[in-house]
């Protein structure tokens, strides 16, 4: 076959659109915000990015959990449920503790270790179910959602579990550095000050939590050869077997990191909210999987990353924050999630067809 | 003998790349014609010009004299193209019956009103043709899953059959088959070459074009450089051609055309 | 692998075993036909453990009430068994049918509101809220094979949607205000028996006084014709129409279809159309059962549920197998393990677990039959 010569790039209307295609989410990020800044009340400001970041802190971590998953060409329909899970071990192991006379911040140590511990066990059966009996991820996955809450709903007998030490509650909504006026400054601890007076709160540590494990995440993802395997795997199963990388291994590995990851968003929800519930994390499972898509990752596997994953969490929160500033019921958030989500596979695949 | 299936200067392009570059052939009824070429030579994109996958870019595609638009896959079924994929496109979870007639099923009226599927006729129909063809399966209502691979090729043979093809075109029909089915799907071709149907063959597999084909044509990436009476040449000089003779001791001057 | 390789790997392929369809007990003829009906089997032994673990689990009100309740399920999982019959997913029944019943609810209201006769309203209502309906379902299925975004997402977005609809519609609370004669038809009985004294169809005779209406025996809810017929005449199509054949067959091999000149794209929105079609129906007569027009919850869950009542009955995620009867049972093992929990006191959060675990066993058995159709 012989190629036909190819066309001018910079000014064409193909260069426009290639170079924009891979970057359209940021363009509409961009948009959004400028939109919502403009329209709603409030919206530009540091304090609203910080609630943002602060509120969104599950979503980040279940939109990564399933990245890991959709990279691999699977679905974890049950972080929503592990989240609630944890969100009660977590509450009740601590507040247990703390009853029992143990130093708060032992208990809520001990507390964050064990809830991350046994939220190993719903990772391990998905990926057992996946990797080595072969059930389809929807499947397995679903199969543990409703075991999940089904545990959850027993542990705490309907309604929601509390008592929560005051540390507890600190750390959940703390921040890392404190600025009183007069220079006063303070690291994670709120300073002592009159009442009325300004304090200017910065970064929840909630957020630095999830900032770092995320970071260290991508790392992963990125740059070590779990990540490759990862990739490897979603892209061809088959091929990634016989090149010799333990797949069903890697499998069951990522699917448990996904149910800590959950987990560890469910200890954040306790400690932000003082409470563990059941549901928890039900309405969080759309947004972190919209997150993901939207990030441009492929239904099928093989293509996504952090960052962007990052930047769909992103547009969806932005998009929350900014509803809920301009009184905007939230059923709107649902259709626009939807619209969006369904837009940006649409785009996806145009790029894809195009780039060939 | 006119041609039945003819393509005069056919062309395909995807974007900038020219696929199939005015390309000429054609099959008489009665015939084997083996479609030879590396690949991405556009052997496949030819035929799936021809069976209505992919619409020409430019020429056309004439049979028996007359020219033809073909603009699906149904146009060229209707004018008795009929092709067999390397994967066969059958459905695995439905039985023989079921595939030979997918698409163009059989109905009966039940209680004056309602039409349904007659599964039983098309079940007897099915059987009529593997019969004619000397096929021999089994169990005629389980899936075709349960099937050999050289079944399943006669099961799509004979789909194309029932349908009276005019021209059939097999894309490797043997490369996935032990040695003994081989030879049953090769004698199946024999036999619809006596029935005078037309047959376009592309296939890697040498010992199957000398065995089968009358006449080849060899393409290279996407221009036709030969053109065999295969009882007037070898595999070396075939060989030769679909890689380019430079590169294999050949006796022939590369790129010449030979008239059939 | 190419397509040489697969076909390579169908040469090699049939597993003998697999031909009789099973190893060992389940070669024989007695151990296919279990394995093939498992879900029946289980759904009969649960019903005798129940009966022997609760009291009036075994009774006709019981199975009616629970059969009457599960109209809106069962009405779903036959939604749904097309769609994944051909491979794809509906996620979005479950919002499409609350969808429909606030706009049934709503167009209801309104008219009740301009004095028409209270039939017309009601037809009205019905009619309008069954047209809209069709909506999403086209929507669903052009972006699908127009824009070929798969259809877990496709339908998760238009799970979203539909949600935000019907919620910006009734603000977050059901839509009453509806005649009464709609619960009336809904929770109707054909037959009002008093033991010994008359037999009565279609309502109880008017000189009966309401309050001793518990003294009756009523018998063969209305929905029960209704979703008969309505699942009737789906599996019949199913399985004898040229459209379920085609269904199937696009299940089965895309491509196959494709060649074979099937017009894909078209029989694919059909699907989604259809799926959508009757998630309004079932948000409809939910509309009949309860009297309001009642949004479904975040939490429910009713697509999630649907969908794994067809994978009980035997259909595979993959598509290609499937049928009406199985997903029938898949929606009944499901209500009765919460109706025989509750009624022998258990904690009906085992429901959620019970559905998992046999969710997984559904395909597991799936894996190792997979010729069963």
């Amino acid at each position: 076959m012989h190629h036909a010569p190819a066309g001018g790039f910079a000014l064409s209307w193909e260069g426009i659109r290639t170079w924009l295609g891979g970057r359209w989410i940021l363009a509409f990020l961009l948009l959004e915000t400028v939109y919502f800044c403009a329209t709603a009340q409030g919206f530009a400001s540091p304090n609203s990015a910080q609630m943002l970041l602060f509120y969104g802190v599950e979503v980040f971590l279940l939109a990564i959990a399933e990245l890991f998953v959709i990279i691999t060409g699977g679905i974890d329909l049950s972080v929503g449920y592990v989240l609630g899970f944890a969100s009660i071990i977590a509450t009740k192991v601590i507040s247990g503790l703390a009853d029992a006379g143990t130093p708060p911040l032992a208990a809520v140590v001990l507390g964050a270790a064990v809830t991350l511990l046994l939220g190993l066990i719903p990772g391990l059966v998905n990926g057992w179910l996946v990797a080595y009996l072969g059930v389809p991820p929807f499947i397995a996955t679903f199969s543990m959602l409703g075991i999940c809450h089904g545990v959850s709903e027993l542990l705490i007998g309907g309604i929601y579990a509390m008592g929560l030490p005051r540390l507890a509650a600190d750390i959940g909504s703390g921040r890392l550095l404190y600025l009183a006026p007069g220079g006063v400054y303070s690291f994670f601890v709120r300073p002592e000050v009159e009442r009325g007076t300004a304090v200017v709160e910065l970064v929840p540590l909630m957020v630095v939590l999830a900032a770092v494990v995320i970071g260290i995440l991508a790392f992963v993802l990125a740059r070590m050869r779990f990540g490759r395997h990862v990739y490897a795997i979603g892209g061809n199963r088959d091929a990634a077997l016989r090149a010799g990388i333990p797949v069903r291994r890697r499998l069951l590995q990522v699917y448990a990191l996904s149910s800590v990851l959950a987990s560890l968003a469910g200890l954040v929800y306790a400690l932000k909210y003082v409470s563990g519930k059941a549901d928890a994390g039900a309405s969080s499972l759309l947004d972190s999987i919209a997150a993901v898509m939207i990030g441009g990752a492929s239904m099928f596997g093989g293509s996504g990353t952090v960052g962007r994953t990052l930047v769909g969490c992103l547009v969806i929160g932005v998009l929350d924050l900014g509803l809920r500033m301009s009184g905007t019921p939230t059923f709107d958030k649902y259709i626009l999630v939807g619209a969006i989500l369904v837009c940006a596979v649409v785009v996806e695949r145009y790029i894809e067809g195009n780039g060939k | 003998m006119e041609y039945r299936l003819e393509t005069r200067d056919i062309t395909k392009r995807f974007g900038g790349l020219v696929a199939v570059d005015r390309v000429s052939m054609g099959v008489r009824p009665g015939e084997a014609l083996a479609l030879l070429g590396d690949n991405g030579a556009g052997k496949s994109t030819l035929i799936k010009m021809v069976s209505g996958v992919y619409r020409p870019d430019g020429g056309e595609i004439v049979i028996e004299g007359k020219a033809a638009r073909i603009e699906s896959p149904m146009d060229a079924l209707a004018l008795g193209i009929e092709t067999i994929y390397q994967d066969l496109a059958l459905a695995e979870n439905l039985d023989v019956g079921a595939n030979i007639f997918l698409g163009r099923e059989r109905m009966k009226r039940r209680l004056g009103v309602l039409r349904v599927l007659d599964d039983a006729s098309m079940a007897a129909e099915a059987k009529k043709v593997l019969d004619r063809l000397d096929i021999h399966i089994p169990s005629l209502r389980s899936t075709i899953r349960t099937l050999s691979g050289g079944q399943r090729q006669a099961v799509a043979i004979s789909r194309s059959i029932y349908w009276d093809a005019k021209v059939l075109i097999m894309d490797e029909p043997t490369a996935a088959l032990g040695i003994a089915e081989q030879r049953k799907v090769l004698n199946l071709v024999r036999t619809l070459k006596d029935q005078g149907l037309g047959i376009i063959l592309i296939s890697h597999q040498m010992y199957d074009v000398f065995e089968v084909a009358d006449r080849l044509v060899v393409m290279r990436r996407g221009v036709k450089v030969g053109e065999r009476l295969v009882k007037e040449t070898t595999p070396d000089e075939v060989v030769g051609l679909i890689v380019g003779s430079e590169t294999v001791g050949a006796s022939r001057p590369a790129g010449e055309n030979r008239a059939s | 692998m190419n397509a040489a390789q697969a076909g390579a790997r169908a040469a090699r392929a049939p597993d003998r075993s697999l031909e009789s369809g099973g190893k060992g007990f389940f070669a024989s003829g007695l151990g296919r036909s279990l394995a093939k009906n498992w879900a029946a089997c289980f759904l009969l032994v649960m019903v005798v453990v129940f009966s022997l673990t609760g009291k009036n689990f075994l009774s006709i009100v019981n199975f009616q009430n629970v059969i009457h309740l599960q109209t809106l399920p069962l009405l779903l999982a036959a939604a749904e068994t097309f769609v994944i019959i051909t491979g794809g997913i509906d996620l979005s029944i479950g919002f499409v049918a609350g969808l429909a019943s606030v706009v049934a609810a709503k167009l209801m209201q309104v008219f009740v509101a301009t004095g028409i006769p209270v039939g017309w309203v009601i037809l009205l209502g019905t009619a309008g809220s069954l047209a809209l309906s069709l909506l999403p379902g086209l929507l669903n299925g052009v972006v699908i094979t127009r824009f070929k975004v798969p259809p877990f997402i496709a339908t998760l977005g238009m799970w979203g949607i539909a949600n935000g609809v019907a919620l910006k519609l009734c603000q977050g609370f059901p839509v009453a205000g509806l005649p009464d004669a709609l619960p009336r038809i809904g929770n109707g009985y054909l037959l009002y028996v008093l033991p010994g004294r008359f037999v009565s169809f279609f309502d109880k005779p008017a000189s009966f006084p309401d309050a001793r209406i518990r003294e009756l025996w009523r018998l063969v809810p209305y929905s029960f014709p209704f979703v008969l017929a309505v699942l009737g005449t789906l599996a019949f199509v199913l399985r004898y129409g040229r459209f379920g054949r085609h269904t199937y067959a696009i299940g089965g091999s895309m491509d196959a279809a494709i060649r074979a000149g099937i017009d894909v794209d078209r029989h694919l929105v059909g699907i989604y159309v259809l799926s959508a079609a009757l998630a309004g129906l079932a948000g409809v007569f939910n509309v009949f059962q309860t009297g309001i027009g009642n949004y479904t919850t975040f939490s429910s869950m009713y697509e999630l549920f649907a969908i794994a009542a067809v994978v009980i009955g035997g259909a595979s995620l993959s598509g290609g197998k499937g049928r009406i009867f199985g997903s029938v049972v898949g929606v009944l093992v499901l209500a009765f393990m919460e109706n025989g929990l509750a009624i022998s006191g258990v904690e009906p959060f085992y429901r959620y677990i019970a559905v998992g675990v046999l969710l997984v066993i559904a395909v597991v058995i799936d894996k190792l039959f997979p010729d069963l159709f």
